[in-house]
């Protein structure tokens, strides 16, 4: 499989389990929503897939590589948006990508025309010379979007990338990644909002570690609605399959 | 390889792009020992009188005597700092992205310390500038040996801070660090007054300072800054930053500072 592939994950915080037998997989060129409420596990799945962390018990494969075998082939594999910014303000949005493209090992021409092919992807080439700090919420996401495609991974990562953000630029942004996928990405898009996912998307629910569905929206949603389906899956009180 | 020493050649640019930019951080590294020399050290040439040891041919005022004492006091600094903002939450966001990076964890901490240790060696040399400018010189060679002195030293302390702030829990902010690292490491050296000083008043105290790395990075400093070679200052600090660095690989969890951020 070329796309990511997550197959009995468990993960534990001493005591705490915060994934249980997580399994599902995401083919190149469709957008995948991890659909959760907050603390469903979201952002621990998100380290392990980033290689954060580690865990003994089961297997992630990017790209056809095996992130516990071959952390280095899967990483180079891989773009992360993170949920947390992770930008220096006080630096134009060039040397931002020009930070991370050497982290990829990327220099001279071949990271100037990396960086370039990626702002322009997502409409923000005319800011290159830019503050970070100048940029409002939403072109700072889009930024973080280009550099998480400059090294040209198979996989993207987002973790919720659309918080904090208002309406048009969630949109925007929603339509941008929904574009890359499109145009072969294999996306695992992390939220809590619906209205952020597709009917055909896929989405897999992770409540309480475990993963209750995993289906095109159009079939979760079942004629009731995406955000009914979701809000009765993951209500208070419902019990999480064992 | 070639992967490798672009990676370090980014993190170096950035740390020192983002230092230069930190006004406030560079001030501060500057004025810290420039108080020490100028007035600490005025008041204290009366008190302290300071004999011919080596490296020195010839009797020294106790400013010259302190001066690689303070060059070290700003790695200790620098060191601790740039690690616990590595771990703590501060860093978490950047400290993440640069682990996405497919070259290997200790090599990007590694980069990391090594660009720290940069940072300190322009501070240091602004610092010697302004004492050379008050008067307080080394022969010229020493502007020039103190050079790889310092890059061990500071990959030395460097690596302490990291395996400080990665393992002791208790340690959570820079104040704690002040008491239980920073302060208890200058005083207990030869920073501030040589051993056989310290010897006339307590033996033990003295024993203990012969044991303290810094000690060990102030020598190392202090000889280069006359053209000499300390050789067994220069063994001490190569061999606790190899075993400070491997302990802190081996204590560095990036699980629990996940958890510290989440918390």
């Amino acid at each position: 499989m070329i796309g990511l592939e997550i197959s009995h994950v468990s993960y534990s915080y001493g005591s705490f389990k915060a994934l249980d037998d997580v399994s599902f997989s995401v083919e190149p060129g469709r957008f995948c929503a991890l659909l959760g409420p907050n603390g469903a596990g979201k952002s621990t799945l998100f380290a392990l897939l980033t290689r954060l962390i580690a865990t003994g018990e089961g297997h992630i494969s990017v790209a056809g590589f095996d992130i516990a075998r071959d952390p280095r082939a899967a990483l180079a594999r891989i773009g992360v948006v993170f949920q947390q910014p992770t930008l220096d303000l006080d630096m134009t949005v060039r040397r931002n990508l020009r930070y991370f493209a050497g982290l990829h090992g990327l220099s001279g021409r071949q990271a100037a025309s990396a960086i370039e092919a990626a702002l322009t992807q997502l409409g923000m080439a005319e800011r290159a010379d830019e503050q970070v700090r100048a940029l409002n919420g939403g072109h700072r996401r889009r930024m973080e979007i280009a550099r998480a495609l400059i090294h040209g991974p198979q996989i993207l990562l987002l973790d919720e990338p659309t918080v904090g953000l208002d309406a048009a630029s969630r949109q925007a942004i929603t339509d941008h990644v929904h574009v890359l996928a499109e145009s072969g990405l294999a996306v695992l898009w992390a939220t809590h909002l619906v209205d952020e996912i597709r009917p055909t998307d896929q989405v897999v629910v992770l409540h309480r570690g475990k993963v209750l569905s995993n289906s095109s929206a159009e079939d979760l949603a079942g004629g009731q609605g995406l955000a009914k389906a979701f809000l009765s899956m993951t209500a208070e009180g419902r019990e999480v399959p064992v | 390889m070639k992967a490798w020493l672009i990676a370090l050649s980014a993190i170096v640019t950035r740390e020192n792009l983002r230092f230069v930019r930190q006004r406030g951080r560079f001030l501060a590294a500057l004025v810290r020992p420039l108080v020490w020399l100028i007035v600490f050290a005025a008041g204290f040439r009366a008190a302290l009188g300071v004999s011919i040891i080596p490296p020195y041919q010839t009797y020294i005022t106790y400013e010259v005597y302190i001066l690689p004492g303070l060059c070290g006091m700003i790695q200790l600094f620098n060191g601790m700092q740039s690690s616990l903002s590595l771990v703590y939450d501060q860093e978490m966001g950047s400290m993440r992205l640069l682990l996405t990076s497919p070259l290997p964890r200790w090599w990007l901490l590694f980069s990391k310390l090594l660009a720290g240790v940069i940072v300190s060696i322009l501070q240091v040399a602004v610092f010697l500038a302004i004492a050379a400018l008050t008067g307080i010189t080394v022969p010229p060679i020493g502007y020039v040996a103190v050079l790889p002195a310092l890059v061990i030293s500071g990959l030395m302390l460097g690596a302490l801070g990291l395996l400080v702030s990665s393992t002791v829990r208790q340690l959570e902010n820079f104040a704690g660090v002040m008491n239980f690292v920073i302060f208890p490491m200058f005083f207990l050296s030869s920073a501030l007054y040589p051993l056989w000083k310290m010897a006339e008043s307590s033996p033990l105290l003295r024993d203990i300072c012969a044991l303290n790395p810094f000690t060990y990075a102030v020598e190392l400093i202090r000889f280069a800054l006359y053209g000499e070679l300390n050789l067994t200052a220069l063994a001490w600090v190569s061999v606790c930053f190899v075993l400070f660095m491997l302990a802190a690989l081996w204590g560095y969890d990036p699980a629990r500072a996940m958890l510290r951020s989440k918390a």
